[in-house]
């Protein structure tokens, strides 16, 4: 009974930081602020998601495939925002009115791109 | 313009709570996955709509994400092992999809 329901708040959690970062990605002003809050979905969402998963199973082959899971999630979705935030940056899409200072430029420039 | 936005996004969400948790009767998993479902909705919002290529990418990565976490409640609803299989393999496939795109959209080809 005390693991059905901790298992439960885990999923619950988990649901509502997908909203949460969905709503990020809706209403941020720029590329790189909307994936910044996008990738909150996977670190606490799909991954505390999973993690209910296990806890509601325990140790049985479904269990095992939720841990898998969140290694393989956290092995993967920080690479691939960092290829993306990295290409659209040396594509060309500027940033929002509202940011300040934009680093990566300005060392690129200072090494003598 | 701005105040009226935020009242109607407000509403809109309001709404959909409402409808969801307290006049939807049905068990809590599938009140859960109809919340997935609408941010499903947002997100393909973010891909029509997004003003830049960027954009588009970073909204089908998420949808990505997102699925693997409708798709364990699924098994979690049907109490089957096999929807985690199909979960590990569309985070496999959306990973090498994103790695793709940045590629593209940095002006590169796929075999460089």
């Amino acid at each position: 009974m005390i693991r059905q329901t901790i298992g439960l708040v885990f999923v619950g959690v988990g649901i509502a930081f997908d909203f949460l970062g969905v709503l990020g990605l809706v209403r941020l002003p720029d590329v790189y602020s909307r994936l910044q809050a996008a990738t909150k979905c996977v670190t606490f969402g799909t991954a505390g998601l999973l993690f209910g998963v296990f806890i509601l199973k325990g140790f049985s082959s479904f269990g095992f495939k939720a841990l898998l899971g969140i290694a393989f999630i956290f092995l993967t979705s920080p690479v691939a925002a960092q290829a993306i935030s990295r290409a659209a940056h040396r594509s060309g899409i500027p940033l929002a009115e509202e940011s300040v200072i934009d680093l990566y430029k300005t060392d690129g420039k200072s090494k003598g791109e | 313009m701005r105040v009226a936005r935020w009242i109607l996004g407000v509403a809109v969400l309001g709404v959909l709570f409402y409808l969801n948790f307290f006049v939807f009767q049905g068990p809590l998993l599938v009140k859960m996955v109809n919340v997935s479902l609408f941010s499903s909705l947002f997100v393909l919002f973010r891909v029509v709509v997004g003003p830049s290529p960027a954009d588009r990418v970073v909204a089908v990565d998420i949808l990505g994400v997102l699925t693997i976490g409708m798709l364990a409640l699924f098994g979690l609803f049907y109490d089957q092992g096999f929807f985690l299989d199909i979960a590990l393999i569309w985070a496999l496939l959306s990973f090498v999809a994103s790695l793709a795109f940045a590629k593209i959209l940095e002006g590169r080809r796929l075999d460089d």
